[in-house]
């Protein structure tokens, strides 16, 4: 590891990366993954990359800022970002967020009790940088600096910081190195919220330099919006997918399974993260398999991002954030459907349910639920006939954030499982206390240069380990293990890091969602529904 | 002299109060933002905070009537409030110093209202306070403001020895965090030591906040109690003008964005402010956004750049 870097490093000229982690720094992880020399190593940025982007923070980059190529461009940067600052203080810009960014700002008593909290932090060896008050502490900085125009006696109070483009520019970086997941915010005895400082940095860029991840703007919102979802899938391929999963599904379970579109007057309209479609149909096959044999009425919709729950504008940009749950309500009201039920994905859920309760005005206000509560009401209501021997393997639960802290769905999900796995083991610690997989706020879906070792060895580490531990007893690849994470964003996190550290082939260990485990025991169902190969 | 102590008592209170109140209304005037609760609530429903459950748990939640456990609420707070119990939870090592300190301040508070009720007690009855009960407020301010330097001493010296000693904190310790410390532990200090060398012959607590009631300029401070008196006010004044006002920011982190988990109702007064806001017209520059200092929220938000466009 480098030597302990200091919040005034971030300033330094130049564009050598500050902090560098080996796999020696990392935090340990028990069996079979406790060798650090055994574990992969890092890609190393490119020459290319590191002479063409910013990449002076770390050992990754995300974000591809081109760097500037003359004094004047950076300073010129470095005034739009110092304006956007000025805005994300104004309610003009920032109503949605202003009060919660404005306590967080003025109140953290810099007692580092949130450090603990975080897995990124942990995972790291306790990397400086990584520390959840580090890059909240020169925002913290500068909105005294520059927004609140200190002087010399603001900074001996508040301590300085020397604005150039490096540090915006890493800056940048450093906002993409948060999940979010606002573990730490649950700790802090004051209530400043180091999750909420990352997510106003990342939508300063987006909306005032228009700098954010190109896999959640380009290929996710601006996608989503252009021809509905962010897979890139029309509204006619979404049908076909769609068709074609039925088909499947009724192979499958031997029930006829027909999903149904655009049904007005539906009591439910079903919204699927779209990606469900592409990488696990089974999941949406699930769904539909279960509504249909529980009688209910439900719908697809067809629209423009009617049938794509995904909402990245979430983690960095509060225009784009409002316009796609906008679309989703309008789907709604267009179908007259009677509530939004959200499919196994949980940003989607906060995002819709939570986030969108205050921008949903007038009749785009309807009513939105999750889908861990209807099939909690389907299943323990007796409305279908479950054979829980059926799934006699060892199964623990992932707690999306978004859905469980940061929404409060803790039970329903649990309820189902306790009924139907008879050998249910909870991961350490969970339920609200949970850690995040390492894929949220839209890690899951960034792969760019070598990110993709960050998230693995960083990131997502502490997860690894709680999953590593809950299967600790039946550590044997002759038992299959069935991780359920209830959310698409989750479920890809597991995906490449289960694969990265090859636990599918070693260790027999499977990721998939709740409806699957549901229609695995579904005695109406041919057996074999989660058919145990890797995908 | 002491014209001079009451002057800086007066000053400090009145600072303290109105500096808190401007802290109090900034944040309160700021517009109600998106939600952003963090769960646990615990004015939930009990069977789901122990959880950390919400009303989404509930299949048509928005058709059932909800209950605000006000106990549950309590319930968390005033152990958060008296004894940092968050602070106990998570950082153990910090609550050791933080816990006198704080609760020093309170039992400091508790002193002073103690005495300001013995002395217009004295004012306006004072064959009431001839006997036992006079003898009663003595021990009782007594106790509970010597407690309360003391503890409140501890902390302050704890909590600057970990400051300059832990690794973990350096890099975030500022100039004006060791000097906020230390004003606490001079100003306790030198009332400490002003308090214990008064000598005899002077006037005694209780006689000098009836002076500061009755403004007396006859009454002679000693001096170095003096001091230490001017120290605390100006302590208290400076207070409310720094981090420490957490006392304020507290309320509303807690109560306004952690614990707020209000729905928006289809004609609600939550509905009416998103109306308004939805009127504020944005200046953000990213060509995305579409905002040019004229077009709203409203405008922004019903725009997609990118209808109609081909992939
Ligand atoms: S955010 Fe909270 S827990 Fe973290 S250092 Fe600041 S006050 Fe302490
Ligand atoms: S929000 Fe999560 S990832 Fe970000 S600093 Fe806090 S605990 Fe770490």
């Amino acid at each position: 590891m480098t030597d302990k870097i200091k919040l005034t490093d971030m300033s330094l000229p130049g564009r050598k990366p500050l902090a560098h982690v080996e796999n020696k720094d990392l935090m340990p992880l028990p069996y079979p993954l406790e060798s650090p020399e055994k574990d992969h190593g890092w890609t190393a940025l490119t020459e290319k990359v590191m002479g063409a982007v910013e990449c002076g923070l770390d050992d990754t980059c995300a974000l591809n800022i081109p760097q500037p190529k003359t004094k004047e461009e950076e300073d010129e940067l470095v005034k739009k970002f110092l304006a956007g600052l000025d805005k994300l203080f104004t309610k003009e810009n920032n109503w949605t967020f202003l009060q919660p960014l404005v306590l967080s700002m003025e109140h953290c008593a810099k007692c580092q009790t949130c450090s603990d909290a975080c897995h990124i932090y942990e995972a790291s060896g306790g990397n400086e940088l990584y520390r959840p008050t580090f890059r909240s502490e020169i925002v913290r900085r500068l909105y005294f600096k520059s927004v609140k125009h200190g002087g010399v006696l603001s900074a001996w109070q508040h301590g300085d910081i020397e604005i150039n483009w490096p540090l915006v520019a890493r800056l940048a970086e450093l906002a993409y190195r948060c999940n979010l997941c606002r573990r730490c915010a649950q700790t802090c005895p004051i209530g400043a919220d180091n999750g909420l400082v990352a997510h106003e940095l990342r939508k300063l860029f987006s909306m005032e330099l228009g700098i954010s991840a190109k896999e959640c703007h380009d290929n996710g919102s601006v996608l989503q919006l252009k021809v509905g979802s962010s897979t890139g899938m029309s509204s006619l391929v979404v049908k076909d997918n769609i068709e074609f999963i039925d088909e499947d599904m009724t192979e499958k379970t031997g029930i006829k399974v027909e999903t149904p579109w655009d049904v007005e007057g539906a009591d439910v309209l079903l919204i699927h993260n779209a990606g469900e479609i592409m990488a696990w149909p089974e999941n949406p096959g699930a769904f539909a398999v279960i509504l249909n044999a529980a009688g209910i009425k439900w719908t697809l919709s067809s629209e423009l991002a009617g049938y794509d729950s995904i909402n990245y504008g979430l983690w960095y940009d509060d225009a784009q954030f409002a316009r796609v749950a906008i679309k989703h309500a309008q789907a709604a009201k267009n179908l007259g459907v009677k509530k939004i039920v959200l499919g196994e994905c949980g940003h989607a859920h906060k995002a819709l349910s939570v986030i969108a309760d205050r921008v949903l005005t007038g009749d785009l206000n309807i009513p939105r639920e999750s889908s861990m509560t209807l099939l909690r009401d389907i299943v323990m209501n007796g409305r279908l006939k479950l054979d829980p021997s059926r799934n006699d393997f060892p199964v623990t639960l992932h707690d999306p954030c978004n859905m469980v802290r940061l929404m409060g769905v803790v039970e329903p999900q649990r309820e189902v499982i306790r009924k139907i796995c008879p050998q249910f083991r909870e991961m350490w610690p969970h339920g609200v206390d949970n850690y995040c997989c390492g894929g949220g706020s839209g890690f899951a879906i960034m792969s760019g240069n070598n990110f993709q070792d960050w998230r693995f060895h960083v990131s997502g580490r502490k997860k690894m380990e709680q999953v590593l531990n809950a299967f600790s007893d039946c550590m044997d690849p002759s038992i299959h293990k069935y991780i359920c994470a209830p959310c698409s964003n989750c479920k890809g996190q597991f995906r490449d890091m289960l694969a990265y550290y090859d636990m599918w082939a070693k260790q027999s260990i499977l990721y998939g969602g709740l409806v699957e485990l549901i229609v695995n025991c579904m005695v109406d169902a041919k057996p074999g529904f989660i058919d145990w190969e890797w995908h | 002299m002491s014209v001079l102590v009451y002057l800086a008592l007066y000053a400090g209170a009145a600072v303290f109060v109105a500096a808190s109140l401007v802290r109090a209304w900034m944040y309160a005037r700021a517009p109600l933002h998106l939600r952003w609760e963090l769960y646990p609530v615990p004015h939930e429903d009990p069977a789901k905070v122990k959880h950390g459950g919400s009303y989404f748990e509930d299949k048509d939640w928005w058709t059932h009537k909800r209950a605000y456990n006000l106990a549950g609420e309590l319930g968390v707070m005033v152990p958060e409030m008296l004894f940092l119990k968050a602070l106990h939870e998570f950082n153990r090592k910090l609550w050791y110093r933080s816990f006198p300190f704080h609760f020093g301040l309170y039992l400091l508070i508790g002193a002073c209202g103690l005495l300001l009720l013995a002395a217009l007690l004295g004012l306006f009855a004072p064959t009431l306070m001839a006997g036992a009960l006079g003898m009663a407020f003595h021990w009782l301010y007594t106790v509970v403001g010597v407690a309360g330097v003391a503890l409140a001493l501890v902390g302050a010296v704890g909590l600057l020895h970990r400051r300059l000693t832990d690794e973990d904190l350096k890099t975030y310790t500022t100039a004006g965090d060791i000097f906020n410390l230390l004003f606490f532990i001079v100003s306790f200090g030198v009332l400490c030591a002003g308090f214990l060398l008064r000598g005899p012959g002077g006037p005694g607590v209780l006689a000098m906040v009836q002076g500061l009631l009755t403004f007396n300029k006859t009454l002679e401070v000693p001096g170095l109690l003096a001091v230490g008196i001017v120290l605390c006010a100006l302590l208290a004044a400076y207070i409310p003008l720094t981090h420490m006002s957490h006392f304020v920011g507290k309320y509303f982190t807690y109560h306004d964005v952690r614990w707020n988990d209000q729905v928006n109702l289809r004609g609600s007064k939550i509905e009416a402010k998103l109306v308004e806001y939805l009127t504020y017209k944005p200046t953000w520059s990213a060509p995305h956004v579409t905002a040019d200092g004229k077009r709203t929220w409203a405008d922004v938000a019903t725009t997609n750049p990118w209808e109609g466009a081909k992939k």
